[in-house]
């Protein structure tokens, strides 16, 4: 029966609750790490792991937690892993730490985790708030990937840095600027909810 | 763009706009989309951004380079500066709730959002890597306000306009918005030759 719950949650954060393009949550970083697809992967990365292992932390202390201070605690947790994940990062990669930048970093205020730990993991046991966090990871992280290739394709001409179109490419340099995340996270909002969620109405 | 080099007013200037906070870096993406909705609330929210931005980078300086650094806690950087805001936020909703009741009407529910805003932990975060003085970093966060304040209601101002307008379906609420905020952006784009930056 536990596992049915998970199914449950796992395919409502993939699809039909998805948090970037139902609930438009964590908009900053979808839009500023999408120029590059290996950027993008280890962020999304860094995300499924924060996500993932802060609803755990939270749900296991969640009778713990005093009502009154329970968001400087929810805050606390997250900064405490996105520590990890820049210390991590920097000794590994540390080419990638440097052009994500400050993004690393503002994973702590990613809607999407204060969202999931508010409305999830202070209601749940650890284990299915567990596979809330990494499903919704996931969900951010599947959108981000088909931006960030289509960003890259078309504004540089490259796929994970190997160029695939040939030089008749005209490469849209406004893909990998502001404007281009913008659009593109537009778009892919339009052709999702214009196309998939008919029956929601759309109205918001 | 690092060290000594851009004067006050060049910071200045890139900040509100060739630079803008939102529009190209992303930050406060989430409270942008859904406050921008009123040009009076929108205006609430970007004075409070303002006032706390400029604030809290002043003190996450200090703290930075007088604390961390000198105790070899570069780590902690993230830690701290979001409880430095969330202190913060939460001791300016006491003050004007205390000092002026009208202020604290139009201001007092927009301070609470504040901390969650990531374009204040974003603008502390990139004073420390371009190595900004105190001076350049006070600058730095109120330009970074200011530009967040000016795209805000320039974006409510369209909203409002926009409640007429047919928008076709599936585009309406945060997929026209994302549209706008494109074109602003584009529009931003071209202050990037008044000052000879890139």
């Amino acid at each position: 029966m536990n596992l049915k719950k998970m199914r449950t949650v796992t395919i409502a954060n993939l699809g039909r609750e998805n948090q970037v393009f139902v609930h438009v949550l964590g908009i900053c970083s979808t839009l500023a790490v999408t120029n590059d697809l290996r950027n993008t992967l280890v962020m999304c990365l860094g995300l499924i792991f924060t996500t993932g292992l802060s609803n755990l932390t939270i749900s296991a202390l969640r009778s713990w937690i005093p009502q009154r201070v329970r968001m400087m605690v929810t805050t606390l947790i997250i900064a405490a892993y996105v520590i990890i994940v820049d210390i991590v990062l920097k000794a590994t990669a540390p080419d990638i730490s440097r052009q994500l930048g400050p993004y690393v970093g503002l994973i702590i205020t990613n809607c999407i985790i204060m969202g999931r730990a508010e409305a999830f993991a202070l209601t749940n046991r650890p284990l299915l708030s567990l596979v809330d966090g990494i499903t919704a990871g996931i969900g951010y992280s599947w959108v981000l990937m088909v931006i960030a290739f289509l960003r890259e394709l078309m504004g540089s001409g490259t796929v994970w840095g190997i160029a695939v179109l040939g030089d008749w490419w005209v490469k849209w340099s406004i893909m990998v600027m502001a404007p281009g995340a913008f659009f593109m996270l537009a778009l892919f909002v339009w052709v999702v909810k214009g196309r998939f969620l008919r029956d929601e109405g759309g109205a918001k | 763009m690092s060290g000594q080099g851009p004067g006050l007013f060049t910071i200045f200037f890139a900040a509100v706009f060739t630079g803008n906070i939102l529009l190209t870096l992303y930050l406060g993406m989430c409270s942008f989309l859904a406050v921008s909705r009123q040009v009076r609330t929108a205006i609430g929210l970007g004075a409070a951004v303002v006032f706390v931005m400029t604030a809290t980078s002043a003190i996450n300086w200090l703290v930075y380079y007088y604390l961390l650094l000198p105790f070899d806690l570069d780590h902690l950087k993230y830690i701290v500066f979001i409880i430095v805001v969330a202190a913060f936020v939460q001791l300016v909703e006491m003050v004007i709730e205390r000092v002026s009741e009208p202020l604290y009407q139009a201001l007092g529910i927009f301070l609470p959002l504040i901390t969650v805003n990531c374009a204040i932990l974003g603008a502390a975060l990139f004073m420390i890597i371009r190595h900004y003085s105190l001076a350049q970093s006070v600058v730095y966060g109120a330009g970074s306000g200011v530009g967040w304040l000016v795209a805000i209601v320039a974006m409510a101002g369209i909203r409002e306009r926009l409640k007429n307008a047919r928008i076709p379906r599936g585009l309406d609420g945060a997929g026209i918005a994302l549209i706008i905020a494109g074109i602003m952006a584009m529009a931003f784009m071209g202050f990037a030759g008044m000052l000879g930056l890139n």
